[in-house]
């Protein structure tokens, strides 16, 4: 881990990096409250790597290094490095073939308490077609997904525009930096069955109809709607009392 | 007021969705069938000469009464699945029926005309061994219960315990038989393998131990497959390895060991490894046995033999010989054994069991299925004729569950084909085009066009389109000759010459894959089996996969289905391709697998025969195609970049996409991993193929339009927390893009647990789980919007939908149980959806998906009633007009499967599960389709009226103008 934060340091070339943190209100790391997590203030780094090779057999080198804040307020930062030259022409080169872009991430967890365990075995892949990594101009959205325990369960990535038209793109202005846009993605908590706003609801209503005293009004508006549904109840079972047939094979 | 309104509203609106079948309309368009399963207990009632009742208990834990006449149920009674219910012994005695239910929990009595209850004894808690009814003076007043430390004795006629006693010694000593001969004692045989027998007798009236004893016996191990007792309380026993045969008398006190008799000297011999079987009958359970048995020495050799004054003696030998079993009428006892008479047929003949002769006339000739398996089980029910002779019925149960009924000479009266009752797959096939139709297609055929000439093709043309006149004619003929017999007597005789494809394709092929491995082809309009066929050598954990290679479409190619059979446990399967319409085997070579299979993939990329390519995924991730001719391979090829699938492994949580190279073999692109100590994979499903969605959006009460989020290659991912406890455990949904791996939504629904149930379907996956926190059913709905624009309209990539979509939920109160749910389909995909609901009661609930949207707004607005959503309300309404199913319930319904017809109002529904359902839904109603009461006569006459008036009128108008031109 230390070799790669000095890596990140020497090659200090930071391109865009947007923070971005989505998460349900109520907790979602499955833990009961209580055990806070607030004191590791350092927070972790992890390797994110890519590849893209002509013969599309995948080779992965360091992209950048993905910077994660512990605590609550969890923020991630992405530094990554610059395209070199022969880098570029590398992709260039794919894009022409219609290779695929990858990158990866190995499988961690971001809870602080769970660092001792998280170096878990594996890495989690995803893909783009480098053409239109080229076509956008380097700029991706890659969005980490984890789990209720806070463990990195995928990784996405979408260029914008996503689609290869086969536009010429200049090597030298374009595809030099990455503009990245970053974000962790924990899973929202599905609505239960809403009957206290319901029953509240029709609390209301109840109130209201006790409000306004009845005796007032006349027969038919105080009935109207009996009135009405006994008639259209008559015209519904009318029609659905008249023969059904089946006399006759249906066809 | 608004309110009340509102509600007003929405019960005048249900009033028109209501989909309840009229009086008339019931088993017009549905049927049921009921199955029991196989069959493990079979006892004809003798109680009568006229009895047609035959009781049944089956491993599907049905107990059930067969009329013998007809093979129909008279009653049935299902019971809990799994060990809970299981029947552990079924006896007969008069009109009552004792059954001994989950493993010895329940003892129950049976009236047997109406299958009512008499009574029901909880027993002591223990493993059950064995139950015999106990008699006294000629009487059958008890029926006694043996568990593994404890025998009891129950009254027969109210249940009441009478005694309860311990066996000695229960924790050394396996007791395993019971038996009384009428003589007021109970002997309990136990055994301690390989040492010696422990026979303990007690006394009826108190449970008082008369005697207990121990004889030596090393060589046994198990007394319940070698031991019987025949004649006065003799105990006799064979043992493989000694090649004897041993006697006991039981009630001798000087008789210490068994006295061994080696086959030998009766010229015997027990084939090599075959576990020799001992059957012997005790006609009245008041009376001891007969002193005649049969045993069985290999498994086409049976021998009936006598002991006679201490001796045993070959009465009569049946070599080759299935199946024997013994029958009582009356005071005589006779024997029916099975012996093969040629490759295809067997017969029955009845000996007297005391001389071992044969009944002149009483042959019954079985001629087994070709496409069927082998006589396992024979039945008898032996009955005295006018003339006091004996004669008999057999029913006789096949490896492949099938239940056959024969009266002399060997006429079936009745089959059943039980294996119906474990459907684990099916698929509903397009029948055919008629003779007459394909005569037309084949003329227009590419090779018939090459050969002929011109005028060849003329005349061609005009002999088909006399054939097609002809034919026209014969069905006018036989409508008007139809149309004057009585609606009644009309009966549409199916069989397989006669099929064809119908008007609007209502009429399918249903192709059921059973657990036995027997498939069927079934008519869904009437139920008749057309064809069946059984495969042999399936394990009994098999995994089924059927699929539609061709349809009926591709005239003159047959169409085709593919079965993949996958062993559970070891991965490995086998392709079986069979002609749906006909079930016969193609003759097509079907690739070797000798690795397991992991995935199966239908391609919609056809060969030159019109068959769509499936590919099959080894454990080594390569590829096999099938079929793999060179043109297929090709298009392989120029394709691979473009095909993906994804793989799953639920042991390790890991969800992994893979593409295809040109070589056929693949590469990894994307990986998912879902740690498995927090939650498990249970379920993975994408939609299904041949679903068409019409509109593309949704419009708005503001005349916008949201457009659907409708990605065909989204993979709907159900996982269950590991930990259980009710206020930590959850059920987690994940929509995964199965091409890129990439995570579009992720939801978990806390203090929730499974069985979780779910249909993902257009833009929406509904799901259902148990609220561990409110102990209740909850239904949860997900629908997927891009929003207002479209990223690309015309064509939808996995790689190129950058933004993420807009996810909806809702969740309500579901007030029952479900066991399964589906939804349900149609050709267009105009009709609006319902989902169909299997209950455990059997019902059937056809639930519109109205009602499950979650943009049912919690207070109603203008633009929301423009848009025609209901309020939410928490609690989702269960009616039993929604039931399709009315009364005709099905039992332990597994699975519901849906498919389109040739109308886009109707949509076919099969349920199965113990049972089997067939009928038709009509989502949106009959909008297609004129109503059967369509007034015919009332339409033409106003139309004919119009057409006259404006006639008279136009002559009359032209009179008046020219009347005026003239003035």
């Amino acid at each position: 881990m230390a070799t790669i934060r000095v890596l990140s340091l020497i090659l200090s070339v930071l391109s865009g990096v947007t923070l971005l943190w989505t998460q349900s209100g109520e907790c979602n790391n499955g833990r009961r409250s209580g055990d806070a997590v607030d004191t590791d203030f350092s927070g972790f780094s992890v390797p994110l790597e890519h590849s893209f090779e002509v013969d599309d057999v995948p080779r992965f080198r360091l992209r950048g290094a993905l910077q994660f804040r512990g605590g609550r307020e969890n923020g991630v930062y992405l530094s990554q490095n610059q395209l070199s030259e022969k880098e570029r022409s590398t992709l260039k080169d794919v894009a022409a073939v219609d290779g695929l872009y990858r990158i990866r991430v190995p499988r961690v967890s971001l809870q602080v308490d769970r660092q001792t365990e998280r170096q878990s075995e594996g890495y989690l892949t995803t893909f783009v077609r480098a053409c239109s990594l080229v076509e956008s101009h380097l700029s991706d959205f890659i969005t980490l997904h984890t789990d209720v325990s806070g463990s990195i369960i995928g990784i996405s990535i979408v260029t914008v525009p996503g689609s290869c038209r086969g536009i010429e793109v200049e090597d030298e202005v374009d595809l030099e930096v990455f503009n990245t846009t970053i974000s962790v993605v924990a899973p929202v908590t599905a609505p239960p069955p809403e009957t206290a706003p319901y029953i509240e609801r029709m609390e209301q209503e109840m109130e209201k109809k006790g409000k306004n005293p009845q005796e007032q009004k006349s027969f038919f508006a105080k009935y109207w709607y009996l009135i009405l549904g006994g008639a259209v109840f008559l015209m519904a079972t009318s029609s659905a009392q008249a023969p059904p047939g089946g006399a006759r094979e249906q066809s | 007021m608004a309110w009340l309104v509102v509600r007003l509203a929405i019960s005048v609106s249900l009033l028109y969705t209501a989909s309840a079948v009229f009086e008339d309309q019931v088993g017009k368009f549905d049927w049921r069938q009921q199955f029991i399963g196989k069959v493990r207990f079979a006892l004809f009632d003798t109680h009568s000469q006229a009895s047609k009742k035959l009781l049944v208990a089956t491993d599907k834990n049905v107990f059930a009464s067969l009329n013998s006449r007809t093979g129909d149920l008279f009653w049935r009674h299902v019971d809990n699945t799994g060990p809970e219910g299981h029947i552990d012994a079924l006896l007969m005695y008069g009109q009552d029926a004792v059954v001994v239910v989950g493993n010895g929990r329940l003892l129950r009595s049976w009236e047997t005309t109406v299958g009512g209850l008499k009574w029901e004894t909880v027993l002591d808690t223990g493993s059950f061994q064995a139950a015999a009814l106990v008699g006294v003076q000629d009487h059958v007043k008890y029926v006694a219960v043996l568990k593994k430390s404890a025998i009891s004795l129950h009254d027969l006629s109210s249940g009441s315990q009478i005694w309860v006693e311990n066996l000695p010694d229960s924790d050394s000593v396996q007791y395993q038989t019971i038996y009384s001969g009428g003589d007021g004692l109970v002997f309990v045989f136990g055994v301690v393998p390989n040492s010696h027998i422990v026979i303990v007798e007690y006394k009826i009236e108190d449970g008082e131990i008369m005697n207990k004893k121990s004889v030596e016996a090393a060589w046994m191990s198990s007394l319940e497959s070698s031991c019987t007792v025949i004649s006065s309380g003799i105990l006799l026993c064979v043992d493989q390895i000694t090649q004897s045969l041993y006697t006991l008398l039981l009630q001798s006190a000087e008789q210490t060991e068994m006295r061994q008799i080696h086959l030998q000297t009766l010229d015997l011999e027990v084939a090599s490894g075959f576990q020799p079987v001992l059957t012997s009958a005790q006609p009245n359970p008041a009376q001891p046995p007969l002193s005649e048995f049969f045993l069985q020495l290999s498994p086409d050799h049976h021998i009936l033999l006598q002991l006679k004054d201490g001796l045993i003696v070959p009465l009569r030998d049946f070599n080759p010989s299935y199946l024997a079993a013994f029958a009582t009428s009356g005071e005589r006892t006779v024997a029916a054994v099975m012996s093969p008479k040629n490759d295809t047929a067997c017969s029955i003949n009845l000996f007297s069991a005391d001389t071992g002769r044969r009944h002149l006339d009483t042959t019954i000739i079985y001629h087994m299925d070709p496409n069927g398996g082998k006589p396992n089980r024979l039945y008898v029910h032996a009955f005295l004729k006018k003339d006091d002779s004996v004669g008999y019925r057999v029913m006789v149960q096949t490896e492949d569950l099938t239940l056959t009924f024969l009266q002399q000479p060997g006429r079936v009266v009745w089959m059943r084909e039980e294996a119906l009752a474990d459907v684990v797959t099916m698929e509903m096939v397009d029948l055919p085009f008629t003779g007459t139709q394909a005569e037309l297609e084949g003329e227009f055929g590419k090779k018939a066009a090459i050969q002929d000439g011109l005028l060849p093709m003329v005349l061609k043309r005009l002999s088909s389109q006399f054939i097609l006149l002809q034919a026209w004619l014969a069905h006018l003929w036989k409508l008007f000759y139809d149309a004057r017999k009585p609606r009644s007597s009309v009966k549409n005789e199916v069989s397989i010459d006669t099929l064809s494809r119908d008007e609007f394709n209502l009429q399918k092929m249903m192709v059921m894959v059973t657990a036995s491995g027997k498939l069927f082809g079934i008519d869904s309009k009437s139920g008749t089996i057309l064809w069946k066929q059984y495969l042999e050598n399936i394990q009994p954990n098999s995994v089924f996969k059927l699929i539609v290679q061709r349809t009926t479409a591709h005239f003159p190619h047959p169409p085709q289905c593919t079965l993949l059979i996958k062993n559970k446990d070891t991965g490995i399967g086998n392709l079986y391709v069979f002609n749906p319409i006909f079930g016969k085997k193609s003759q097509i070579s079907v690739p070797a697998l000798p690795r397991p299979v992991l995935q199966t993939l239908l391609l919609p990329v056809i060969d030159q025969d019109y068959a769509k390519v499936l590919l099959l995924i080894d454990d080594q991730y390569k590829v096999t195609a099938f079929p793999s001719t060179k043109n297929v391979l090709q298009q392989l090829q120029d394709t691979a970049s473009s095909i993906f699938f994804y793989l799953v492994d639920t042991s390790q949580g890991k969800l992994s996409g893979f593409r295809l190279r040109k070589d056929l073999s693949t590469e990894l692109i994307w990986e998912v991993v879902i740690p498995t100590e927090v939650q498990k994979i249970v379920a993975v499903k994408g939609k299904r193929a041949n679903e068409h969605v019409h509109s593309q959006g949704r419009v708005m009460g503001d005349r916008s339009v949201l457009y659907k989020y409708l990605n065909p290659n989204l993979l709907a991912v159900i996982t269950e927390s590991t930990d259980t406890h009710q206020e930590r455990s959850f059920v987690g949904i994940f929509l995964i893009d199965g091409v890129t791996g990439r995570i579009v939504h992720e939801a978990v629904q806390r203090k929730a647990r499974g069985p979780v149930h779910f249909v993902h379907s257009e833009n929406w996956v509904v799901y259902v789980y148990w609220n561990s926190k409110f102990r209740r059913n909850e239904f949860s709905v997900l629908e997927l919007f891009e929003g207002a624009e479209l990223y690309n309209s015309t064509v939808f990539s996995s790689l190129d939908r950058p933004h993420p979509p807009q996810v909806l939920q809702q969740s309500y109160i579901f007030p029952a149980p479900i066991s399964t749910l589906e939804a349900t389909l149609t050709e267009k995909g105009i009709t609006s959806r319902h989902l169909l609901v299997g209950l455990p009661s059997g019902n059937i609930l056809s639930l519109p998906k109205m009602f499950l949207d979650p943009r049912r707004p919690e207070v109603v607005s203008e633009q929301s009633r423009e848009e025609n959503l209901i309020p939410y309300a928490p609690e989702m309404p269960i009616r039993e007009e929604w039931f399709i199913n009315y009364n005709q319930t099905v039992s332990r319904v597994r699975g519901i499967h849906t498919a389109p017809s040739g109308l886009e109002s109707t949509c076919l529904v099969v349920a199965y599960g113990l049972d089997i359902y067939q009928t038709r839904v009509f989502p949106s109603k009959q909008f297609d389709v004129l109503k059967d009461d369509y007034d015919y006569v009332l339409i033409s006459s106003v139309l004919f009226g119009l057409f006259f008036a404006t006639m008279i009128s136009k002559r009359l108008a032209e009179v008046k103008l020219l009347n005026r031109a003239w003035r």
